[in-house]
């Protein structure tokens, strides 16, 4: 039974039920990013004081959805389909039980949306975090272990895929970097969802009055190892995407198949470590262990990012060396492709991902540094450049290389594409850059009123604060305008856009099959090991790459100098022992 | 072309690797080894730590001892709430609460006391403000921070963890008084 169809635009091959399965995931995604931006506008439209648009327990609700819907049910659903595709189309395999995988799905989307009910009907304004003991209705949690139930079945599907092509023979040598990405953040999900499964069940025998205590400082130590790991998946996942986009584009090969490999496996052996960072001021944890935990042994695992810092540009640049773009030390980049948002979407993400969020993380991680940053409003702006802008809009800039390829439609309003990245980052960009500025000034995050309105007692922030949260507040509207866009041009291609298969219907897009005559494939042929290198060299004085190496410089000292401006801020405060 | 493909090598690990990743690695490892002692050398030179020391406690024994203090070294009230004046030196009792902080204490400049923070309910956030200190309060754990009030002001606590609907009012005071 032929089961594949090959693209003729691009030359992946698709599996039948993988196709099926990789589109109902994406949009599925695509549905919890747009509740998240909704939500956006209701939580950022607060913090900018000066409008103050909702009352506070609708704020909190709202930010509680805001929080699970993006960082959880998006990016999951998202990276669920960026496994199957890592796998079965990238090794040319038949994905291994897609019963399965639908049954995983299925969990998924009855876990999304029974926690939204539960945030929706008002009890469950928890947080992302729900700390113990603040409680929530036990269908928030019972929704959250389905969920990652059915995450955990999407990634076992995911590795007997695996097999599968090893056990046919679809591939020669060793599995693609992009796969031995996916591969990493995989194995990471397997521990993840692991500890999430230790805390989250006890808290729900918890909230139906089974166990009649949660210890406040187990639950977060244990959250921690759930909520930091899951952000290392994240991190492996954008990471995979960057090389298969550089790939893409550019035709790039990574500069050293082991030093790219080696930087994955530094996340695998080091995440488990790190969930340290979020309780580097919690009460009864010792420094010895804070120390070595915070920094995964020694920063083994920043090391690994400032690694694919280095390779994953220094790739595309020797790719676009090799095909003559060879002036100077940035004609290379000057010539890329700035009007595709493929190119820009993957270019801003990498850049905003490494200067704000890396930096901005290993600061306040530090031990000490912790002190004068934990909770405040700086700790979202961090995130914010890392996941969703990082990983956001990675997956952002793949979902305009898939509209084509893997459902058969080309960009609904091209110019908007076009324009999204721009819009996105520089609006996500004026919002991350004014809330940490907030933060060191003090403003705390999930906070209603820097007013305190009905307090006994009062306070104020100095008027600097105001003007970063409002400026931060504009930075966030534009910001949810790029979001907006980007669902616009998606939602749009499936709907409206131009079918590039007769057989690509609405319903289609939406993941029914093409016409079984598109299916003409009884098993593509073996995947070829990549061409052997030209020996030429480019770049010069022995280095491949001179404008990427620049680039990581000044990477470089832009982080030495902030750590150690950091460490100055310290030392001014209260003398603590 | 690669990046998405087998790698051109079989024995790809064997594939020497190219000089500016080399030296790119090379520094990185530096830059980390660096960041990674300063921890431990803040510990020893800096000013700025947490003691390590925490008990665990409950709601109503850390409550009876700050009852306790109150009762010793009340020296007025504000909004309702009890100002204490401990000696320097110290044993202070901080407790958070839905939703203050209580009491309000007030403390001499260049002094150190021995501040024990804890929850009676929920988690909290200590938020010392304009100082920004920031220390996470979390019910049934008693953490002890020795603190050096350096500069004399009235200073705010801002609860900085969320506590539910009446979060954002949850301020409490520490005045610091020339000596
Ligand atoms: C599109 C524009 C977006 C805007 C304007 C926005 C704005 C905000 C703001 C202002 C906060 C902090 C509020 C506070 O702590 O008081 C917040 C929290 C958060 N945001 Fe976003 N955000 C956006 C997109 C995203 C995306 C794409 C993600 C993840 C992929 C994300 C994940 C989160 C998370 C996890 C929180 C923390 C919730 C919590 O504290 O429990 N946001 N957002
Ligand atoms: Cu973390
Ligand atoms: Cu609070």
């Amino acid at each position: 039974m032929a089961q594949f169809r090959v693209c003729p635009d691009s030359g992946f091959y698709f599996d039948k039920s993988a196709e099926s399965l990789m589109k109902v995931n994406a949009i599925a995604g695509a549905v919890s990013l747009l509740i998240a931006g909704i939500l956006a506008i209701g939580v950022i439209l607060t913090r900018w004081q000066e409008v103050h648009l909702l009352p506070a327990d609708l704020f909190y609700q709202a930010l509680t959805g805001h929080g699970i819907n993006a960082l959880i049910f998006w990016i999951i659903f998202f990276e669920i389909a960026i496994l199957y595709f890592a796998s079965s189309t990238l090794l040319r395999t038949r994905l291994a039980a897609p019963k399965w995988a639908w049954l995983g799905f299925i969990l998924m989307v009855v876990g999304a949306v029974m926690n939204n009910v539960a945030v929706a009907q008002g009890n469950s304004s928890v947080m992302m975090t729900s700390y113990a003991p603040m409680q929530a209705e036990p269908h928030f949690y019972l929704g959250l272990i389905l969920f990652a139930v059915g995450a955990l079945i999407g990634v076992f599907v995911f590795f007997g895929t695996l097999v599968i092509a090893k056990d046919d023979q679809t591939y020669e040598g060793s599995v693609p970097l992009v796969t031995f990405g996916a591969i990493t953040a995989a194995i990471i999900a397997v521990f993840t969802i692991a500890s999430g499964a230790v805390i989250l069940v006890p808290t729900f025998l918890w909230s139906i009055g089974y166990i009649n205590h949660i210890d406040a400082e187990m639950y977060r130590i244990i959250w921690w190892g759930l909520g930091h790991s899951s952000q290392q998946i994240n991190v492996a996942a954008h990471v995979s995407v960057w090389y298969l986009l550089a790939g893409i584009l550019f035709g790039a090969r990574p500069m050293s198949e082991k030093v790219s490999r080696t930087a994955f496996l530094l996340y695998i052996l080091f995440l488990q470590l790190a969930c340290a960072h979020h309780i580097l001021v919690d009460p009864g944890i010792s420094s010895e262990w804070k120390v070595f935990n915070t920094s995964y042994a020694m920063y083994l695992a920043v090391l690994a990012s400032m690694i694919h810092g280095l390779t994953v540009p220094g790739a595309m640049e020797v790719a676009q060396r090799e095909k003559g773009l060879t002036k100077g030390l940035f004609e290379w980049l000057r010539k890329a492709p700035w009007g595709n948002p493929v190119f820009s979407g993957f270019f801003f993400s990498l850049v905003i991902f490494g200067f704000i969020g890396g930096i901005t993380g290993v600061v306040m991680g530090t031990e000490q540094i912790n002190l004068i940053i934990h909770n405040t409003i700086y700790v979202p702006a961090h995130f914010h450049a890392t996941v969703a802008v990082g990983t956001t809009l990675a997956f952002m800039a793949l979902t305009y290389l898939l509209i084509p390829v893997l459902f058969r439609r080309s960009l609904f309003l091209p110019w908007v594409a076009k324009m999204q990245p721009y819009v996105f980052s520089a609006g996500m960009t004026i919002m991350i850059l004014f809330m940490l500025g907030a933060g060191t000034l003090g403003v705390s995050r999930r906070h209603w009123d820097m007013d305190f309105t009905g307090a006994a007692l009062s306070f104020e922030y100095p008027g600097t604060a105001y003007m970063m949260m409002a400026v931060g507040g504009i930075g966030g509207v534009l910001g949810i305008l790029g979001g907006a866009m980007y669902l616009l041009v998606t939602v749009g291609s499936l709907v409206f856009g131009k079918k590039l298969e007769p057989s690509a219907g609405l319903f289609q897009s939406f993941g029914v099959p093409l016409s079984s005559g598109s299916y003409n494939i009884q098993q593509p042929e073996r995947l070829p090991m990549a061409p052997k290198l030209a020996v030429e060299q480019h770049g010069s004085a022995g280095f491949e790459a001179p404008g990427t190496f620049v680039l990581a410089m000044a990477l470089l000292v832009s982080f030495v100098v902030y750590y150690f401006i950091n460490w100055d801020y310290l030392a001014s405060v209260w003398p603590l022992s | 072309m690669t990046s998405y493909l087998p790698p051109s090598e079989r024995i790809w690990w064997k594939v020497p690797v190219g000089k500016q990743e080399v030296i790119w690695i090379g520094i990185a490892l530096i830059w980390c080894l660096i960041m990674f002692f300063m921890m431990p050398y803040w510990h020893l030179f800096g000013k700025q730590n947490l003691s390590n020391e925490a008990y665990q406690t409950t709601p109503a024994k850390f409550q009876a001892r700050v009852d306790e203090m109150v009762a010793q070294y009340q020296v007025g009230e504000e909004a309702g709430i009890p100002i204490v004046r401990p000696p320097a030196g110290s044993d202070v009792y901080l407790l958070g609460r839905l939703w203050q902080w209580y009491p309000i204490l007030e403390l001499e400049k260049d002094q150190s006391y021995r501040i024990h923070l804890s929850s009676m309910d929920w988690q909290h956030g200590f938020s010392l403000q304009p100082v920004n200190i920031n220390l996470q309060i979390v019910p049934g754990y008693e953490m002890v921070v020795t603190m050096t009030p350096d500069q004399a002001g009235d200073y705010a606590i801002v609860c900085n963890e969320y506590c539910g609907i009446g979060h954002h009012a949850m301020l409490g005071k520490i005045y610091v008084k020339e000596n």
